[in-house]
């Protein structure tokens, strides 16, 4: 099975490629996060079965064809809101919101008839789209780092290889230098996809300058903003695209080892990268003399284990080096003195992602997608009040418009778009006005935003903007690690602060007081999260500076969101006493007797709103 | 107590990773996945066999949120509080589940050790918001009711361990 | 080399490690918490914040010095943070500033005067966290503490021990022992040199000043002091005096004035120390048993290879050390007489040291159930009780130690400094006794603050391989360089801190290397003066040999229970 020639890798490769465009009739269905939550695995062994039933004894009434239908599982293709996503070849059909019983109509009808099953197909207003490249979801992205995401099983070398995997690897070993290598990247202007976007090839070219006995290539997977999961269906569904890039990142620069750390909530990305990496060793595109050449280079996978602050690079490392993830002050930058103090390629996901197809097409053809300052493409992950949920990627220079109203179909039940909160907890809030600004690196930084890592949260019209600010206020006040003094008590205060002011309990100079810390924050914590923290804060006080004085002044949320601003209130003449609310509320605040009108202790209630659900009557009401 | 089972176990973990500091996280998390949670015996044993001053593995059991140095419930129920989660109400899941289990924030666990309820950093399901994971299990779009349901299900034993 | 600006004047810098350090040459004395210059640099106060010509803001313990650097040291920005930063650790810092221990001498309450911090803008604390006790040398109040870090890496990069950690995170961040014990039952050796680096109350000395006072005031007990040689070349430090400067002299004539019987020198007892260490140094020369010979006088190293080196226990010196081989002399001497006079004889030590206090509570240390030493105090409390009493210390005249047991060789003071022991030891095995200027080529490489010093005597025509080593680090390594066969000594002196007992956990702090050289030279200041140059001269101790010991022999050697 070794592989220990690039020749033998590409006869490999038109090998694998014969075969799997043989295979004609596919089932391939999502095995991400997403769709394993909703089932999808369950749906997997139900197919399993009646495939297995037809070949077993044959009495299951289908056509002949049904055979040779392969059944595959496959990472993330990214609408995930209408998980479990299934997907049916030839045809490009794509089902979505399967259920197991579903499955046999499946094979029954698309197989057996020739025909889609109208009901499990994407629909937007009536319209109906069969062939999942059709939807508009997927017109409107444009998938380079993505392209197999979805199309591939991830835990299949060989369809990685047919798909033309791992050929950059074997293009750099036989026709380029490290020092080339590094070239490409620079001119590729490939920016790193973690948050900063400082140029990957730069680093590259300076950890290739430094002698040193060792080196690191380490891939940040500790994609740890809240509502950011585009690093999780990379690793999930194309593991081998990241390796690659380590790879070539190592033969760049003379690393030898290199680490995957990976968050703690992502299990399925941490088994998928095991088993690439098994793979790859036994292919002999890992280990010693990678396809029979000099270089020698292995990848260990760190688990986190929970700490959010470990996404910074320094307590990464620390991380790994088996301390507590505390980021660190360094007179060296990484990439002379990172892991172990040695010269360091720190990455993310997505970065190594890009790689390949930067060596595959040249730094010339990556630059012609996205913005001259920013090529490329960029996958985001769009969650919130959208219609379309999930991960998408466009070039870099696309507008908010297009992505959410054009691509991830609008906002949900028909209501007003209001804000969309970028780069999680270290990003900041972009409104209305920002809705036709290209996204990229430096038009984001300008408005106080950042691409942090491409998470997205879309808001409508009945979000309390304070209240978010608040709630990521309260994230990094929680995953602040403690060490440097305005990041451990500066965030504590500010969230002290944004708590009165949700609870109706502040005046104005607190909110000066909420300004002032937030630039202290800003300009002297130690590292990238705590320089951050307050990013929240300041853009939402900048664009909705009303809404924080509506609630400081007026007491009011609007939005009717922040609890301590509502009274909930059970209307009289519609309770018909059935007690299920006074059951069903938590703090036991709901008081009266069955069949006489209940009320609400307005002390002991929490505001959770759990009543108004279970009332069946309309009778209980937010004023 | 540091009993021979708990030294050959301990011993087992250690000898699957290389015996310096950098395994350390890792050899952590293996004795959590053996015994549910760190104990203090176990560490101790581990800073006697590694050379790190258990003060240091103190501090970096305690820095990580999924260390606990409490036993955990045979079954634990995370709700993420992700962005979106939030946004889609988890906080009222949360509240009717420590209702239901007579819990709060500083008791997580169930006096018969069978629950451990927690909050929990974004899972990455967030178009399945709000999402709730019981050992392992992701549970989409809950509601308090649809958990407290869930909840039943474990006392009554109709949720196995390796669900 | 190069040259940066700083406050729009040139500056030369050379090989500073950091700005900082550039910084304070040029007479500015920037403020911080966390950066002292022989601990790795942490970076976690932000006090020493820096503008460079763009307005970006960096600390500067953490950016190395660039040619053509231009930065400033004071704008209205930096001024606005570093208030800010005060006043956020002041908010979640005990307000009780009155009552605290070392107020006056807190670095926070310093720069908050200079600062001018006259408001917090935060409520309080709402939970106290339980102040740790549990411990003989020392106490911590968690609500004191700045989350600076400074113990911690004293404790983990000097001392090599690791009692104390960071636990927890973010607002929950706290400093602790293992599993939250108390530092009294962990494996901390009581050095005390996390007292020493700790810039606020949170760290201090275990006060024993009430016990004292107590036995002052009480007819019935006849209180003998005993001072140790580091402490009078530090004390002075606490009454405006330059380090080294040599008190011995208004420290016996406070002690008398605050009413202490009687007042010796335990260099006396380092003296005795020194000839019956030599003798069991030749012993095991000879036996070629449990070599090297490991001294035993610093208690922290005591306990410490206790904890780490169990195995080492018989190549440790079976004697006392000189606190406690005085007390047990004391007692002894001093026994009929209490009988005649009804009283009771109380054993005070004045010392250096916190870990001292341990090693007079450890239970071996008693004889017939008479305690060897009942209350040992530090340098830092000793200057307490002579300002509670409105001594003008500096004005006093001085006075002579009180006969017999004041009196001491030189080689017994220079116990004080790393490489005393030694050097005393050496010199009391030599048949001809070295000149001071000839034990200054003799022992040139066993003075000094090296890390590790190693030397080769003739004694008696056998070569003898000598190692000192002061800091616990330094130490441990040492001794893995010995177990793996790198190395080999027959004798080793170990001290715990950093230069020795000068630099103790009960001294004036904080300590650098300079101070440290002053206070010794202070040291063999006295010891170049000193008309006896060698313990087995000191004629005394040739009397209690002959005399108190002659069959009591077991009064001055360690049994374990």
């Amino acid at each position: 099975m070794k592989i220990t020639n690039t020749q033998e890798l590409y006869n490999n490769h038109n090998l694998f490629k014969e075969t799997k465009e043989k295979e004609t009739k596919k089932i391939i269905v999502c095995a991400g996060t997403g769709c394993v939550a909703g089932g999808a695995l369950d749906i997997y062994d139900e197919f399993e079965r009646l495939l297995g039933e037809k070949n077993l004894d044959g009495k299951v009434d289908l056509v002949k064809e049904v055979e040779d239908i392969s059944l595959k599982k496959s990472g993330c293709p990214g609408l995930c809101e209408a998980g479990p996503l299934v997907r049916i070849e030839p045809g490009d059909i794509l089902y979505t919101m399967v259920k197991v019983e579903d499955c046999k109509d499946i094979i029954d009808e698309t197989f057996g008839h020739d025909k889609p099953l109208e009901r499990l197909l994407f629909n937007v207003d009536g319209e109906v789209y069969v062939s999942k490249h059709s939807i508009p979801f997927y017109i409107n992205q444009s998938r380079i780092v993505l392209e197999d995401c979805g199309e591939i099983d991830p835990e299949s070398i060989e369809e990685y290889i047919a798909n033309g995997g791992y050929l950059a690897l074997a293009r750099v070993l036989d026709k380029m230098s490290p020092k080339d290598v590094c070239n490409e990247i620079v001119e590729s202007k490939l920016r790193g996809r973690g948050g900063g976007g400082f140029s990957a090839g730069t680093k590259w070219s300076q950890v290739l300058s430094y002698e040193s006995d060792m080196k690191y290539i380490i891939c940040n997977g500790d994609e740890g903003d809240p509502g950011a999961f585009m690093d999780m269906c990379i690793m999930e569904g194309i593991p081998h695209s990241i390796l690659e890039g380590m790879i070539i990142a190592a033969y760049a620069t003379k690393a030898k080892e290199g680490y995957i750390y990976v968050r703690a909530e992502y299990p399925l990305a941490v088994k998928r990268l095991t088993k690439a990496i098994q793979q790859a060793r036994q292919y002999g595109l890992l280990g010693k003399n990678i396809l029979g050449t000099d270089l020698s280079f292995d990848i260990h996978i760190n688990q986190g284990a929970g700490a959010f602050v470990c996404g910074e690079g320094s307590a990464l490392i620390a991380s790994i080096e088996g301390e507590r993830g505390m980021p660190r002050v360094k007179a060296k930058r990484t990439v002379e003195e990172g892991l172990w103090k040695k010269p360091t390629v720190l990455n993310n996901v997505e970065t190594f992602a890009n790689v390949r197809y930067i060596i595959m097409n040249g730094a010339e053809w990556y630059r012609s997608h996205g913005t001259e300052n920013s090529p490329g493409t960029k996958a985001f992950s769009v969650t919130g009040n959208v219609n379309n949920t999930g991960v998408v990627e466009v070039p870099m220079g696309t507008t908010l418009r297009e992505m959410i109203f054009d691509t991830c179909g609008g906002i949900m039940d028909g209501k007003n778009f209001k804000a969309v909160q970028i780069g999680g907890p270290s990003g900041g809030c972009l409104t209305e006005e920002h809705l036709d600004m290209p996204l990229d690196f430096d038009s984001l930084t300008e408005v106080g935003a950042m691409i942090g890592s491409g998470g997205m949260v879309v808001m409508d019209q009945d979000t309390c903007i304070v209240e978010v600010a608040r709630f990521f206020m309260n994230f990094t006040q929680n995953e602040s690690c403690g060490k440097c003094v305005p990041c451990r008590e500066g965030t504590k205060r500010m969230l002290e602060i944004m708590e009165k002011i949700v609870a109706g309990k502040a005046n104005m100079r607190d909110l000066d007081l909420l300004e002032e810390l937030a630039y202290t924050v800003t300009e002297t914590s130690l590292c990238g999260l705590g320089k951050t923290a307050a990013n929240p804060v300041l853009s939402t006080m900048k664009y909705f500076k009303n809404e924080y004085i509506e609630h400081i002044v007026d007491k009011k949320c609007h939005s009717k969101v922040c609890e301590a601003l509502k009274t909930i209130i059970i209307i009289p003449e519609l309770c018909k006493g059935c007690s299920k609310c006074a059951r069903i509320c938590p703090a036991d605040a709901i008081l009266g007797k069955v069949r006489e009108t209940y009320t609400i202790d307005q002390d002991k209630c929490i505001k959770c709103g759990a009543c108004i659900e279970s009332c069946a009557f309309h009778a209980i009401e937010e004023v | 107590m540091l009993t021979s089972e708990m030294i050959e176990t301990v011993d087992t973990i250690i000898n699957e990773h290389d015996n310096n500091q950098s395994s350390i996280i890792s050899i952590l998390q293996g004795i959590q996945r053996e015994y549910r949670y760190l104990p203090e015996e176990a560490l101790n044993y581990v800073s006697d066999r590694m050379d790190i001053s258990s003060s240091k593995i103190y501090g970096i059991a305690t820095f990580y949120e999924n260390f606990s140095l409490e036993p955990k419930g045979k079954h634990i129920i995370k709700i993420c509080d992700g962005t979106a989660c939030h946004i889609r109400k988890s906080q009222p899941i949360l509240d009717a589940l420590r209702k239901e289990l007579s819990l709060s924030e500083d008791r997580i666990t169930t006096d018969d050790l069978l629950i451990t309820v927690e909050m929990v950093s974004c899972l990455g399901a967030c178009s399945l918001a709000p999402v709730v994971n019981v050992d392992g299990v992701v549970y989409a779009k809950m509601t308090p009711s649809k958990t407290q349901a869930l909840v039943r299900k474990i006392k009554e034993g109709q949720l196995s361990e390796d669900n | 080399m190069g040259t940066m600006i700083i406050d729009n004047k040139k500056v030369e810098f050379s090989n500073e490690k950091n700005v900082l350090e550039v910084i304070r040459k040029t007479g500015i004395d920037l403020p911080t918490f966390c950066y002292y210059s022989e601990l790795s640099i942490y970076g976690a106060c932000r006090m020493c914040i820096v503008e460079d010509k763009w307005g970006n803001i960096f600390t500067s313990c953490s950016q190395l010095p660039k040619d053509g650097m231009s930065i400033s040291t004071q704008t209205p920005k930096l001024r606005r943070y570093r208030k800010n930063i005060l006043e956020l650790l002041l908010s979640s810092h005990d307000r009780d500033c009155t009552s605290c221990n070392i107020t006056g001498r807190c670095d926070l309450q310093k720069l908050a005067r200079r600062f001018g911090i006259e408001e917090i803008r935060f409520g309080e604390l709402d939970k106290k966290l339980p102040i740790d006790d549990s411990s003989h040398s020392i106490v911590r109040n968690p609500n004191k503490c700045i989350y600076c870090g400074d113990c911690v890496r004293v404790c983990e990069e000097v001392q090599g021990v690791g009692a104390l950690s960071f636990t927890h995170r973010g607002s929950d961040l706290r400093i602790s022992p293992a599993f939250n014990k108390g530092i009294g039952e962990v494996n901390c050796v009581d050095c005390g040199q996390c007292r020493t680096s700790c810039p606020t109350g949170a760290i201090t000395v275990k006060d024993d000043r009430e016990d004292f006072w107590e036995v002052i005031w009480d007819k019935n007990k006849r209180v003998v002091a005993q001072i140790a040689p580091a402490v009078r070349v530090a004390l002075g430090e606490r009454f405006g005096m330059e380090a080294g400067e040599v008190t011995i002299g208004k420290i016996v004539a406070s002690l008398k004035k605050v009413g202490v019987n009687e007042v010796y020198d335990t260099a006396f007892a380092a003296d005795m120390t020194v000839m019956e260490e030599s003798e069991e140094f030749v012993q095991r020369l000879t036996s070629e048993e449990n070599l090297p010979l490991f001294t035993s006088c610093c208690p922290g190293w005591v306990k410490f290879a206790e904890n780490r080196y169990p195995e080492l226990e018989n190549n440790i010196s079976s004697c006392k050390s000189p606190q406690q081989m005085f007390g047990a002399v004391v007692k002894e001497y001093y026994k009929e007489k209490d009988k005649e006079d009804g009283k009771e004889t109380v054993m005070v030590s004045v010392m250096p040291c916190t870990a001292k206090k341990a090693e007079a509570a450890r239970e071996e240390f008693e004889v017939d159930g008479v305690r060897d030493v009942d209350i040992v105090i530090t340098t830092n409390e000793l200057a307490r009780i002579i300002k509670e009493m409105g001594i003008v210390f500096d004005e006093l005249e001085d006075e002579s130690l009180d006969m017999p047991f004041g009196l001491a060789s030189g080689a017994g003071i220079i116990f004080g400094a790393t490489g005393g022991v030694t050097e005393a030891v050496v010199t009391r095995l030599l048949k001809d006794k070295p000149d001071h200027t000839e034990k200054q080529v003799i022992f040139k490489n066993v003075r000094g603050m090296d890390n590790i010093k190693e030397s080769i005597f003739t004694v008696d025509g056998r070569e003898v391989k000598v190692a000192i080593v002061h800091g616990l680090k330094n130490a441990d390594d040492l001794i893995k360089m010995i177990k793996s066969g790198e190395r080999y000594y027959d004798f080793i002196e170990v001290m715990a801190c950093p230069g020795g007992c000068v630099s103790g956990g009960g001294q004036p702090s904080p300590v650098d290397t300079e101070l440290r050289k002053e206070r010794a030279k202070g040291l063999y200041k006295i010891d170049r003066t000193s008309f006896i140059k060698s313990s087995d001269k000191n004629p005394i101790v040739s009397k209690i040999f002959e005399d108190m010991l002659k069959d009591k022999k077991h009064l001055i050697h360690v049994h374990k229970k």
